[in-house]
């Protein structure tokens, strides 16, 4: 029996764990296969502080983990498939394993959004991204897009000029989510370009991305743009619909009452599963550290 | 832990001649995913050592072999037998996914 069982590796859990286990709480992570949540997608993070000269996305989830480890966080690095809140213990299922906790932090975070048209899925790898960082490199001296308005698209098109011929970000609207320091970068780079208000309806190619139809929102009129890679940067979607019981907002986010508590006593949340305003690495990391403490807390009263 | 690192010039005699099947690893240093599979790739090393070949490949410093393949994205690996590619799996998965795949290219 688990006093906390944390679910999600990214910047929430991981902080969530570093707190739960310095105040001596029994301490099992689910990492995930794919532990250290969107971080690990990215290149040079350079707005979590204490890193004056930014540091590597991976490497920062790295020493999260061990910060974790060093504190006796059991980490479990399988899958989360199911859980049940209906009455305490609760009972979290992870591939073939289960585990029992008196209370639960969830931290899932958030999945790439992908644009969901004909062409994208099976193209996912052969050409379509979610990770410049991981595949720019593949697309040397070749033209590319990226979708998307917001810091993560930008990002994705600076990462790309260093390998790609030319990159066009193409954005739905004609304003952007970007921060002015992450746009201004993308627009002074002599290899970006942008085409505005208009959307991707198709991905084009037999076996890898060969281009794509493009649609202009103002004039409904399509055209075909010939391109290698198609890097998708359009948000994400919280990973919250594996938890029966717990209440989301109409987009999926799982609401929050009174210091990080779900609707049901005992489970708190923390980061991108419940966060639609801040999506930042370092909120992240806060909300992780605030949930702990009411977990602690709430442990405490309900242990007597 | 697998210290077996393919190179452009050692494909050839390690892989495509390679009388066992052989588990490439298309990794690169700057790709977080690539981090995560590594170790997992060490361990399926050393549990099918001398039935099957697990190494890795460096894309950064062998683009020759990872654009013959049609590499586009990392991790990706591919699984080799008698020379030919017989199956890719791209992006971290887990390490019951690369064990199903390997039990069955080894017919158990």
């Amino acid at each position: 029996m688990y006093d906390v069982i944390i679910i999600g590796s990214g910047p929430a859990g991981l902080t969530a764990a570093i707190y739960t286990t310095r105040a001596n709480l029994k301490t099992l992570l689910i990492a995930g296969v794919k532990w250290g949540g969107q971080l690990q997608l990215t290149t040079l993070v350079e707005n979590y502080p204490g890193f004056a000269e930014g540091i590597q996305g991976p490497d920062l989830m790295t020493a999260m983990r061990k910060q974790a480890e060093r504190f006796g966080a059991e980490i479990k690095d399988v899958d989360f498939k199911t859980a049940d809140f209906s009455k305490p213990p609760f009972k979290v299922s992870a591939d073939i394993e289960s585990f029992e906790g008196k209370s639960v932090i969830i931290a899932t975070g958030a999945d790439t959004k992908w644009l969901d048209v004909p062409g994208e899925k099976e193209k996912i790898g052969r050409g379509v991204s979610s990770c410049a960082p991981c595949d720019a490199f593949f697309f040397k001296g070749k033209n590319v897009i990226v979708v998307g308005g917001g810091d993560s698209a930008m990002e994705e098109a600076l990462v790309l000029t260093k390998f790609a011929k030319e990159i066009t970000i193409i954005h739905r609207r004609d304003e952007f989510k970007a921060s002015q320091i992450m746009l201004d970068r993308a627009k002074k780079n002599p290899k970006i370009k942008f085409i505005l208000n208009s959307e991707v309806i198709e991905v084009l190619g037999q076996d890898k991305v060969s281009g794509v139809k493009i649609k202009n929102n103002k004039t409904n009129q399509v055209s075909e743009m010939p391109v290698d890679g198609i890097f998708v940067a359009i948000g994400h979607i919280p990973n919250s619909s594996a938890f029966k019981g717990i209440d989301v907002d109409e987009k999926g986010f799982i609401k929050v009452s009174d210091h990080y508590k779900t609707n049901i006593d005992g489970v708190f949340v923390a980061g991108d599963v419940h966060d639609n305003h801040y999506k930042q690495a370092v909120t992240a990391a806060g909300f992780g550290c605030s949930a702990a403490l009411e977990a602690e807390r709430w442990l405490s009263n309900n242990e007597g | 832990m697998s210290d077996l690192n393919f190179t452009d010039q050692t494909f050839k005699s390690e892989v495509l001649e390679s009388s066992e099947p052989v588990i490439v690893d298309f990794w690169a240093p700057w790709c977080g995913p690539c981090r995560i599979v590594s170790p997992i790739i060490d361990e399926l090393a050393a549990e099918y050592a001398g039935k099957i070949k697990v190494g890795k490949l460096n894309v950064d410093e062998n683009p020759q072999t990872s654009g013959q393949y049609g590499i586009m994205s990392i991790p990706s690996i591919v699984f080799f037998k008698n020379g030919q590619p017989i199956r890719t799996m791209i992006g971290a998965q887990s390490k019951e996914n690369y064990k199903k795949e390997i039990e069955e290219i080894l017919g158990n």
